[in-house]
């Protein structure tokens, strides 16, 4: 959670809220802050830490593991309608990636501003091409972008 | 956040709108509340209420309270893990 904490000014100039969730009580999560994560990003986290006691968010998204009683970590981008437009959902062991949210972040946002009318293609980054879909564009994707374009 | 007065009952999230289970559905073995609320891309994100620990602070936050705004929410297994 710091790795996110530490991209707050990231999601903040974005216009993001970040909420984080497990089924920890509201006191360990100060404890957590207090006492490890604030030495890992200066202030601490900076956004709201919910308790999710009994798991009852993580079994409406999906997240909760009956078995170990715990959220996995799972990943919502939500839009400014409050609809999902991206989920990841990893085992405990291996960590995210928070770059690669605030890239989709980025390209959800450009979709969103362009309503559709431009879309990005696999690996997009601010800057690069974009593509438009329409009945020109059918069959000739490759005159415009190719996977290399991203390198 | 709203601010909230802390007591020693641990305090529990819940989704909102949701009509609360009749006594006879929660012995059942289905969770009615759950039915229809497939979580998808493309889809409204379940509304909820939860209780929070933010800067110093102890409250509650509703995901319907950023509407307007991007969220990314992220769950995670747990206080004091490693990864």
């Amino acid at each position: 959670m710091s790795a996110v904490a530490d991209k707050y000014p990231v999601f903040q100039e974005l216009g993001v809220d970040v909420y984080s969730v497990s089924v920890d009580s509201q006191f360990v999560h100060k404890i957590w802050n207090d006492n490890e994560l604030s030495k890992m990003v200066e202030g601490g986290v900076p956004f709201p830490m919910i308790s999710d006691a009994g798991g009852n968010l993580g079994k409406v998204y999906g997240v909760y593991d009956e078995k170990a009683g715990v959220d996995l970590r799972g990943r919502f981008i939500i839009d400014p309608d409050g609809v999902i437009q991206g989920m990841e959902v990893l085992t405990p062991p291996v960590g995210r990636n928070v770059e690669e949210t605030i890239r989709q972040i980025k390209a959800f946002q450009l979709v969103r501003e362009t309503k559709g009318k431009e879309v990005t293609p696999s690996g997009w980054q601010p800057g690069k091409t974009t593509l438009k879909p329409g009945p020109d564009l059918v069959g000739n994707v490759w005159k415009f972008w190719k996977p290399r374009d991203n390198k | 956040m709203e601010e909230k007065e802390i007591g020693c009952a641990r305090p529990t999230g819940a989704l909102v709108g949701e009509p609360e289970p009749a006594p006879e559905e929660k012995a059942g073995p289905a969770k009615k509340e759950v039915q229809g609320m497939t979580v998808m891309v493309g889809r409204k994100a379940p509304d909820f209420e939860a209780p929070v620990y933010h800067k110093g602070k102890f409250g509650s936050v509703k995901l319907s309270d950023s509407l307007g705004k991007w969220v990314v929410l992220c769950f995670y297994p747990g206080d004091f893990t490693f990864v």
